[in-house]
């Protein structure tokens, strides 16, 4: 395939509308399942005692990465025939501080709030209202803040060549560093609520 | 009441949700998102305020396609599918219940008070980020993306650098 199905076979909007309906479909469930629709589960992490939420994510985009390593590698959807997220290093920067500390004020990120307000939480709910009034307050103020939010623009940048190394290396070793964390978390885990039951 | 059911093993969850990314790309050629939704309901809300300023502001101006609503695009359906697939999934889990959530030195009005406080915090961090955990994170990060890695790491030490502050909502 020289690219995804929706280009080779031409999708018309409204089955391209559909697709991202279905992927949603699955991106909530699982997310779901996944214990992310709690803010208790979310904040566990924070206080090192439940790593869920890292396993979860680190899990998702190691499979992730290696399954789009190898559909580029064999040909099967080329990298550059799909979006690669532009770089602008530093408002990639403050803003994922920022949303940290949305995450640990709030207890949620946009997605989890989906979940969460679904299963009837609602401070769920009170983060998405939340979400839509920070979004409202950016577009009011874009005219003071379109040249920090558009500042440190680097294009598409690729680990492997900001790095100067082969994809495969940056792969095998994102993977390894992802299980080290693993092995890590459990560690900090035992000792933390270990401590916690004396 | 029966009970609700486990969640999943988190390592399953991780390779579920991978390969619902994957397939995205595959059919797609587009990754996971959630904020951009988001955006794109204050945009389609500021156009039915005041078109002309709204189409004006180059924020959210190529939102505005003539003929078609700022809500017609593929994240705000991809949103919609969360919904739907979360409840889905809230349904079959027996986990549906209207409650709030909080630690047990809290109260719930103040944490009211914070998961609104977070919201706005995390609405504007997107629109600086360009995304959220979901798009930025394991979408660019699946991608070896060098912005999103910053990203995440970044969202890591936001939260971490705050949990200390905020542990009494928690735990």
């Amino acid at each position: 395939m020289e690219g995804p199905l929706s280009v080779v076979l031409n999708f018309g909007h409204a089955t391209d509308m559909f697709l991202a309906l279905v992927v949603g479909m699955g991106f909530g469930f699982v997310l779901e399942r996944a214990g992310f629709g709690r803010a208790d589960n979310l904040a566990a992490i924070f206080y090192g005692r439940d790593f869920r939420v890292l396993r979860v994510m680190f899990t998702a985009i190691v499979t992730g990465m290696i399954g789009l390593y190898f559909l580029d590698l064999l040909g099967i959807l080329p990298i550059y025939s799909i979006g690669v997220l532009d770089t602008y290093l530093v408002p990639q920067l403050v803003g994922g501080l920022l949303l940290g500390a949305g995450f640990i004020i709030g207890g949620y990120c946009p997605g989890t709030s989906i979940v969460a307000s679904v299963s009837g939480k609602i401070d769920g709910l009170l983060f998405m209202v939340g979400i839509l009034a920070g979004s409202f307050l950016f577009t009011l103020n874009y005219d003071a803040l379109k040249s920090f939010a558009g500042s440190y623009y680097m294009g598409r940048v690729l680990m492997a060549e900001f790095f100067g190394m082969p994809s495969g290396v940056v792969v095998f070793l994102v993977a390894l560093m992802a299980i080290g964390a693993f092995f890590a978390v459990g560690k900090v885990e035992a000792l933390v609520n270990g401590a916690k039951r004396q | 009441m029966k009970d609700p059911k486990p969640f999943w093993n988190p390592y399953v969850a991780g390779i579920a949700l991978g390969l619902v990314l994957l397939a995205s790309f595959v059919l797609t050629g587009r990754g996971l998102g959630a904020s951009g939704a988001f955006k794109h309901v204050q945009a389609a809300i500021l156009h039915d305020i005041n078109p002309t300023w709204a189409e004006e502001n180059p924020n959210i101006a190529s939102y505005f396609v003539p003929g078609r609503s700022a809500m017609n695009s593929w994240i705000v359906f991809v949103a919609v599918g969360v919904a739907l697939g979360g409840g889905l999934g809230a349904l079959t889990g027996r986990r549906i219940k209207v409650e709030t959530i909080y630690g047990p030195r809290f109260s719930r009005e103040d944490r009211w008070v914070l998961a609104f406080a977070g919201g706005l915090l995390s609405g504007f961090a997107a629109q600086i980020a360009r995304g959220c955990t979901s798009g930025q994170a394991v979408t660019g990060g699946a991608q070896l993306a060098l912005g999103s890695w910053v990203f995440m790491f970044s969202v890591f030490a936001g939260a971490y650098g705050l949990a200390w502050f905020l542990r009494k909502e928690w735990i």
